[in-house]
C-alpha cells in the first residue's frame, strides 16, 4: 500500500482541524461561512461560466448543443506560498530556457549529440521533428513563446514535472476566468487574503510577442514601431475556441481563421474590410501539420498556402516556432535532466518523474512485470488519451494493455504511480479531498522569460481518480500565489 | 477589421431581428385567429408565408392546427425559419465573431439563446404560448439595449445596426405585402371600406398599433397605415426609418475609412425614391409592386454592402 497522499489544506494524514500555514487566511474565511450559502455560489458560478459561454467541446461528442460543455469548476482555491512560487518560478525558468537551448541545437549544431548525452534516432526518427527546420533559426532565436509545464507534488516539498507542453499549451484562459468568477463571487475574501494578481498576463503575452517580431517586418510595423499580433484558430468547433477568441480579444489582436489569409506580396495577410493587411506575428493555435498545405499535410484548410515560405524568408514570427513540439515528446522527456545540464551547466532544480522508456528491452521487461504499479503513457498522447493507470485498471484493462504494449513498445514510456497531493473540493458533504495537478504559463522572448503568478490547477473529481484531464472529467481550481511568505 | 467578422456581426444581427419578427407574426396570428370574421387556416397559413416557412410546414403537416403551427415556428430546428433556428444563427455567429462585441452584448446574445433553448426545449402549450412570446421579444431587447449601452461607435457597431435594419425593412415590406395581397386582393378593396380587424393585425405584428392610433386619433385608413409603415421617417420598423438608418450606418463607415462606397449610393437612392414619392402615388401604381420593388433594392444594397466591405473572398 502507498502512503497516504499529501494534502495541500492539511498536509500528511492531517485531521481536518491541521491546517497548512498558507491555507490559514482562507480557512478562517470559510469556517464562517454558512455551507447553504456557498453551495447557492457554486451554482451561481455555473451561470456565469454559462452566460460568458466558457465552454470547450469534447471531440468526437456530435450530439449538435450537448458537444459544447462546462468544465466543472470548484470553488476552493488551491494556495501556494510565495516562498514555494519562488522556488517553482526558478526551476521552471531553467528548464524552458534549456528548452529553447536543446530546439536551437538540435535544429542546428547538434552539439547534444555529438557529446553523446542523447542519441540520435531519438530526435531525427521522432515524428515532431521538422526536417524544414533545420538550419534555420526563428526570430530572435525563441522557439517555444508560451510553453505550459505541468507539475505535481507530492510532499511539502516535493514538486515533479510531469510533462513539458512546447507545442501549444492550453487551459490559461481558465485561469483567468476562474479568477474573475472568484473574484465576483467572494469579493471579500480577497480583501482578508492578500493572492497576487494574475489578470495581467494578456498583457505580458502581447509584450512577449511584440518583443519577437520578424527580421524584416511589414512597412506598417515599422511604421507604427510594432508588430501586427493576430491570433489563428481552427475554428468554432475547436475544443479551445473559447480560449483563442478570449487571448485574441484581450491583446487586441484580430482573431483569424484559414478563410481570412493569404500571402500578398510575400507576407502572410488577413482580408480585412478595407483590404489585405499583412500580419507580422502570428500566434497560431494550429498544429504544425496543418499550417501549410505546401509543406505539410496537403489535406490541411486550417492553414495557409505558402506560409512556410515567408517563414523562412524572415517576413513573419510564428508562435511557438514549427517544431518545437519535439520539446515535450514523451520519450524525450526521460532526457530532460540531461538536457538542462547541458545547457545550464547546473543540476536541475526541479525534479523529472523517473521514467521507463519501454523502446529499452530492460525497461520494457520492468514494466511489463510491474502493470499494476505503473502509469503508462503513449509517446505521442495527449489529453488523458490511450493510457493505463495501473493501480486502478482491472485485470482485463492490464491484460489488453499488455498486448497493445507488446506489440509496440517503442510507442510507450511508463512512470510510477505518483501519490498525486491533494486539494479539497467542496462536495455536498462538505470538504472532501481530490488529486490536482498544476500548470503555470511561461512567456519566453528574447533574453527574458515571463510569468504570472499563478496557473491552471486541475483537479480530478472522482474520489481516488489520479486523471485530471477535462476530456476525462476533470475539474478547475483557482490558483491562488499568497503575496507573503 | 476582418471582412469575415463584419459578415459574422451583420448576419448575428440578421438573424436575432429575423428571430423577433417571426414571434411577432406568431402573435398577430394569435389575435387574428380570434377574430370571429377571419377564417383560422387562412390566418395561419397567412403567417407561415410571411414566415417564409410555408413549404417546408406543408412539407410535414396538412391542416392548421394552431398548436402545431405555433410550435413549428417557434422551436422546430429542421427548418431555418424557426425563432429557435435563427436564434442559434445569430449566436453561433455572434460567438463566431466575440472578439467584436463587448462582453455585455456577447453575454446577452448568449443568455437569449440560453434561456430560449430552455423555454422551448419541450413543446410549447397554448397557456404558456404568450409568456414564451414575450421572452423572446425581452431576450432580443436585452442584446439590443448591449449594443447601444457598451458598443463603441466604430465599425463593428455600424455592422451590427446594418444587419439589423436591412432585416426590419425586408421583414416590414414582406408583412405589408403578403397581407396587402392575402387580405386586399382586389383594388376595390384597397380604397374601400376596410376590415378593421385584419389592419389592426398588420399594426400589432409591426408593434405599431398604440403609436398608429395614436398619431391618427383612432382613425384607421388603408392610405394611412401604408403610410405609417412605408413612408413616417418616425416609425422605427416603417421602410423609411430603415432606409434612412442603412443610409447613415454606410455614411458612418465612409467616413471612417475615408472611402466612398457603391453601396452607399445604392443606399441613398433607396431612400430617394422612398422620399420623393406619397402615398396615393403608391396606391395608384400597385403597392404590391411598389414593395416588390423596394425589397429588390434593399437586397442589392446587403449584397453591395457583403462586396464593399469584402465579407468573402
Amino acid at each position: 500500500m502507498q502512503r497516504s497522499a499529501f494534502d495541500e489544506m492539511t498536509g500528511f494524514g492531517g485531521a481536518e482541524g491541521d491546517r497548512r500555514r498558507c491555507y490559514g487566511g482562507y480557512t478562517e474565511w470559510f469556517d464562517t461561512e454558512d455551507p447553504k450559502r456557498l453551495r447557492a455560489k457554486v451554482r451561481q458560478a455555473q451561470d456565469v461560466f454559462r452566460t460568458t459561454g466558457i465552454t470547450f467541446n469534447v471531440y468526437g461528442d456530435d450530439t449538435g448543443a450537448g458537444a459544447e460543455r462546462l468544465i466543472p469548476f470548484d470553488i476552493v482555491p488551491r494556495i501556494l506560498s510565495a516562498r514555494e512560487w519562488a522556488r517553482l518560478t526558478k526551476g521552471i525558468e531553467q528548464r524552458v530556457l534549456a528548452i529553447n537551448a536543446f530546439l536551437a541545437d538540435v535544429y542546428n549544431r547538434r552539439e547534444i549529440i555529438k557529446a553523446g548525452r542523447i542519441p540520435e534516432q531519438i530526435v531525427v526518427d521522432n515524428a515532431a521533428y521538422l526536417p524544414h527546420m533545420a538550419g534555420f533559426v526563428p526570430p530572435g532565436g525563441v522557439y517555444t513563446h508560451v510553453v505550459g509545464v505541468d507539475l505535481v507534488r507530492t510532499g511539502e516539498d516535493e514538486f515533479y514535472v510531469l510533462e513539458d507542453n512546447a507545442r501549444i499549451p492550453s487551459g490559461v484562459s481558465y485561469m483567468l476566468e476562474n479568477r474573475q468568477t472568484m473574484q465576483r463571487m467572494f469579493p471579500e475574501l480577497f480583501s482578508q487574503v492578500n493572492v497576487q494578481p494574475v489578470r495581467d498576463y494578456p498583457a505580458k503575452l502581447r509584450q512577449s510577442l511584440e518583443a519577437c517580431p520578424p527580421p524584416d517586418p511589414s512597412p506598417f510595423a515599422v511604421s507604427e514601431g510594432r508588430p501586427t499580433i493576430a491570433v489563428l484558430t481552427p475554428g468554432l468547433h475547436n475544443s479551445a475556441f473559447y480560449e483563442h477568441s478570449f487571448l485574441a480579444d484581450q491583446m487586441g489582436a484580430e482573431l483569424v481563421e484559414s478563410q481570412d489569409l493569404r500571402i500578398v506580396n510575400g507576407r502572410l495577410a488577413m482580408r480585412t474590410t478595407r483590404g489585405y493587411q499583412p500580419i507580422d506575428v502570428l500566434y497560431r493555435r494550429v498544429d504544425d501539420d496543418f499550417i501549410d498545405p505546401l509543406t505539410f499535410r496537403p489535406d490541411s484548410v486550417l492553414g495557409v498556402a505558402g506560409l512556410f515560405d515567408v517563414y523562412r524568408a524572415g517576413r513573419l514570427t510564428l508562435a511557438n516556432a514549427p517544431g518545437a513540439g519535439i520539446a515535450d515528446d514523451k520519450a524525450l522527456y526521460s532526457y530532460m535532466p540531461d538536457i538542462i545540464e547541458f545547457y545550464s551547466g547546473e543540476k536541475p532544480l526541479l525534479d523529472n518523474v523517473h521514467t521507463w522508456r519501454c523502446s529499452e528491452p530492460d525497461s520494457l521487461a520492468y514494466v511489463l512485470d510491474h502493470l499494476d504499479e505503473l502509469v503508462v503513457k503513449e509517446v505521442h498522447g495527449s489529453g488523458g488519451y490511450g493510457m493505463l493507470v495501473g493501480p486502478t485498471a482491472s485485470k482485463r484493462e492490464i491484460a489488453r494493455f499488455r498486448v497493445t504494449l507488446q506489440n509496440n513498445p517503442e510507442a510507450y514510456v511508463a512512470q510510477p504511480t505518483l501519490a498525486l497531493s491533494t486539494v479539497p473540493i467542496f462536495a455536498n458533504s462538505g470538504l472532501t479531498p481530490r488529486h490536482v495537478d498544476l500548470r503555470p504559463f511561461v512567456l519566453v522572448s528574447p533574453g527574458k522569460v515571463d510569468m504570472v503568478p499563478g496557473g491552471l490547477t486541475r483537479v480530478a473529481l472522482k474520489k481516488g481518480s489520479l486523471v485530471v484531464n477535462s476530456s476525462q472529467g476533470g475539474g478547475t481550481k483557482d490558483t491562488w500565489v499568497l503575496a507573503d511568505a | 477589421m476582418l471582412g469575415r467578422t463584419a459578415n459574422g456581426l451583420f448576419w448575428a444581427f440578421r438573424y436575432l431581428e429575423r428571430s423577433d419578427n417571426v414571434a411577432r407574426l406568431i402573435d398577430a396570428g394569435l389575435d387574428m385567429a380570434q377574430t370571429p370574421a377571419s377564417d383560422a387556416d387562412d390566418v395561419w397559413k397567412s403567417v407561415l408565408t410571411t414566415a417564409g416557412a410555408l413549404d417546408d410546414y406543408r412539407a410535414t403537416y396538412d391542416g392548421y392546427d394552431p398548436s402545431i403551427v405555433v410550435n413549428f415556428l417557434l422551436r422546430d430546428t429542421s427548418h431555418p425559419a424557426s425563432v429557435m433556428s435563427m436564434v442559434e444563427a445569430a449566436r453561433n455567429n455572434a460567438r463566431m465573431v466575440r472578439t467584436a462585441l463587448t462582453r455585455e452584448t456577447w453575454e446577452a446574445t448568449n443568455e437569449c439563446w440560453l434561456r430560449l433553448s430552455e423555454a422551448l426545449a419541450s413543446p410549447v402549450k397554448e397557456r404558456d404560448t404568450g409568456q414564451v412570446l414575450e421572452l423572446v421579444h425581452r431576450q432580443s431587447a436585452l442584446v439590443h439595449g448591449s449594443l447601444h449601452a457598451t458598443m463603441l461607435r466604430d465599425d463593428n457597431y455600424s455592422f451590427c445596426r446594418l444587419g439589423t435594419a436591412i432585416e426590419r425593412a425586408a421583414a416590414t415590406a414582406r408583412i405589408v405585402d403578403v397581407k396587402y395581397y392575402v387580405l386586399l386582393p382586389s383594388a376595390f378593396h384597397v380604397g374601400g371600406p376596410l376590415d378593421n380587424a385584419q389592419w389592426e393585425i398588420l399594426l400589432r405584428s409591426v408593434s405599431a398599433r398604440h403609436s398608429f392610433l395614436w398619431l391618427h386619433q383612432g382613425q384607421i385608413t388603408a392610405a394611412g397605415i401604408v403610410n405609417f409603415l412605408v413612408l413616417d421617417r418616425r416609425m422605427p420598423r416603417s421602410l423609411a426609418f430603415c432606409a434612412h438608418r442603412i443610409t447613415r450606418s454606410l455614411g458612418h463607415l465612409d467616413g471612417l475609412y475615408g472611402e466612398d462606397h457603391e453601396s452607399r449610393k445604392m443606399a441613398a437612392e433607396m431612400l430617394a425614391g422612398l422620399e420623393e414619392t406619397t402615398v396615393d402615388q403608391i396606391l395608384v401604381s400597385g403597392l404590391h409592386d411598389f414593395l416588390r420593388a423596394f425589397m429588390a433594392d434593399n437586397a442589392r444594397v446587403a449584397d453591395q454592402i457583403a462586396t464593399d466591405f469584402r465579407f468573402y473572398e
